[in-house]
């Protein structure tokens, strides 16, 4: 079972969809893991023809079932990090009548998301859907620094090593939720950490 | 008093574009400066002709840093309800008139990449601020505007002149068309289309992007919707406690205004929302010609924008 019902939160907090096939000339898809599962729901022959899968496997094996679906180009990346300059590429060259799909991880919808509007296209046109894991990219407000796949909370800071509280305070920005320190009015007072989600 | 902010100003020139348009120049009665803009705004116009007083919204086809002036361009349409036949053969250069602040309805989206202007006719007019807008901050733009015939493209030639690669002409009388499918399906990413034209264009243009795979957020319009003259007809306003006569030639706005009621409105062309009221009762049509109401909204009788859309029947009670 790889959908999660999110709790209702604030407002900064993003709401992701769910996946569904748009008109469109080319159709770009970014998905981790579980995300596959999405784009395998939503494929159809005739958009898989003029589709670029960039898939990041996390360890799980769709990259053969993704390849199957005949996509007219497919990436299986090692990392998002080792992905980015592929998709900043894919981009840079693509045209207004492209679709943007968008599933898997929090951090990966986020920061795929963040390179698609930083291109020019609304946030609001790109569709994303959640699948798999629950864990977070976590920005520490103090050091800035970025910790990823968080899942419980209070965490420590990977960078500077604060105990951070997660927040639902998210920053569109920098693609990551803010993380604060828990016990800066008295230092060592730390709650015990438990899963982001009861 | 409803409405924007209002400016007292002199015509100071009058400039025969072609044989159907003529350019305007403001400036204001006090000497001071007038306040910037941004590319796509209007200004509404206060025109005073005899016991009607008609306040039509014009773009600025101005620079919108430029506050020593002005300027509109007007189109006769013979078959009007008299706005642009008062502004063609009453106003003359001297003459004092009040004009509104500067309200833009279609403004350029400042996220994009590039903007693409999609023109028809005398709808060139807000694109003239928006590319000195673009200039001004060096945004990539590109410009296709389609007019009749070389006689009456207006500013065809400065365009053309000033931007040889941005600005492109097309002249029905020579046939030519908008390769419009070609020109949405090459643009990069990031790119905004803006259409500002006669109402076939601009429907042409969102059902072509539409069909394209273009975000609707990338597609923007303002289509230049003048009340339409027609029939007579009465309407009882129940929070003012009157019961008016709207005229052939004037709008439902206009007759709430002579009639001493302080309606608001922003746009006056059936855009902006500001004006919509509420429908207490009625018996007969409406005929809607707004482009703020959905479809069932205008199907349920419970909305009228008074701005553009008239009525024909027997009652109309407003909540006005
Ligand atoms: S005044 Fe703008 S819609 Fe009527």
């Amino acid at each position: 079972m790889s959908k999660f019902e999110f709790p209702k939160s604030i407002l900064s907090r993003p709401v992701w969809g769910t996946l569904e096939p748009r008109r469109g000339l080319h159709h770009l898809m970014i998905a981790d893991a579980e995300g596959a599962e999405a784009i395998l729901d939503v494929a159809t022959p005739e958009m898989m023809e003029s589709a670029h899968i960039i898939f990041i496997p996390k360890g799980t094996d769709y990259a053969k079932r993704l390849r199957a679906l005949n996509p007219a180009q497919f990436y299986d990346g090692p990392s998002y990090a080792a992905s980015v300059t592929r998709i900043q590429r894919v981009l840079l060259g693509a045209k207004m009548s492209t679709q943007v799909y968008l599933s898997g991880t929090e951090s990966l919808m986020g920061q795929a998301m963040l390179e698609c509007t930083n291109a020019g296209i609304p946030h609001t046109a790109i569709q994303t859907e959640h699948r798999g894991s629950t864990a977070r990219r976590m920005q520490c407000v103090h050091c800035k620094g970025f910790t990823e796949d968080v899942a419980i909370d209070p965490f420590v800071c990977s960078h500077c090593g604060l105990n951070l509280f997660v927040r639902d305070h998210y920053s569109r920005r920098y693609a990551a939720y803010q993380g604060v320190c828990v016990d800066a009015e008295d230092p060592g007072n730390v709650p015990p950490s438990k899963g982001i989600y009861p | 008093m409803s409405g924007a902010e209002k400016i007292d100003v002199t015509v100071t020139e009058i400039v025969p574009v072609n044989a159907l348009v003529k350019r305007f120049k403001f400036e204001r009665r006090d000497g001071g400066l007038l306040p910037t803009f941004s590319g796509g705004a209007h200004t509404v116009v206060e025109m005073k002709d005899g016991d009607i007083t008609r306040l039509n919204p014009y773009s600025l086809m101005s620079d919108p840093m430029d506050q020593s002036a002005y300027t509109i361009s007007v189109r006769r349409d013979d078959e009007g309800r008299g706005g642009s036949l008062f502004m063609h053969n009453k106003v003359s250069v001297g003459d004092e008139m009040v004009i509104s602040y500067p309200v833009n309805l279609f403004s350029l989206d400042l996220r994009a990449k590039k903007h693409l202007f999609l023109a028809g006719g005398i709808g060139i007019t807000p694109f003239l601020s928006q590319i000195k807008q673009c200039e001004r901050l060096g945004d990539a733009w590109e410009l296709h505007y389609a007019c009749r015939n070389a006689a009456l493209g207006s500013y065809v030639d400065e365009l053309t002149a000033a931007h040889p690669f941005e600005a492109h002409v097309y002249y029905d009388d020579e046939k030519q068309v908008i390769a419009l499918e070609n020109l949405l399906n090459g643009q990069p990413i990031g790119t905004h289309v803006y259409v500002c034209g006669p109402k076939g264009m601009i429907t042409w243009v969102r059902a072509t992007a539409e069909k394209l795979g273009w975000p609707r957020e990338a597609v923007h319009y303002e289509e230049f919707l003048a009340p339409q003259p027609g029939k007579p007809f009465e309407v009882r306003l129940a929070v003012s406690n009157k019961t008016i006569q709207v005229g052939k030639d004037e709008s439902l706005l206009e007759a709430m205004e002579r009639s001493g009621v302080d309606a608001p409105y922003l746009c006056r062309g059936g855009a902006c929302g500001q004006c919509e009221t509420r429908v207490i009762d009625y018996a007969g049509a409406f005929i809607h010609r707004d482009h703020w109401l959905e479809d069932d909204e205008h199907a349920s009788g419970e909305k009228i924008m008074p701005c553009v859309s008239r009525f024909e029947g027997k009652t109309l009670v407003l909540d006005r």
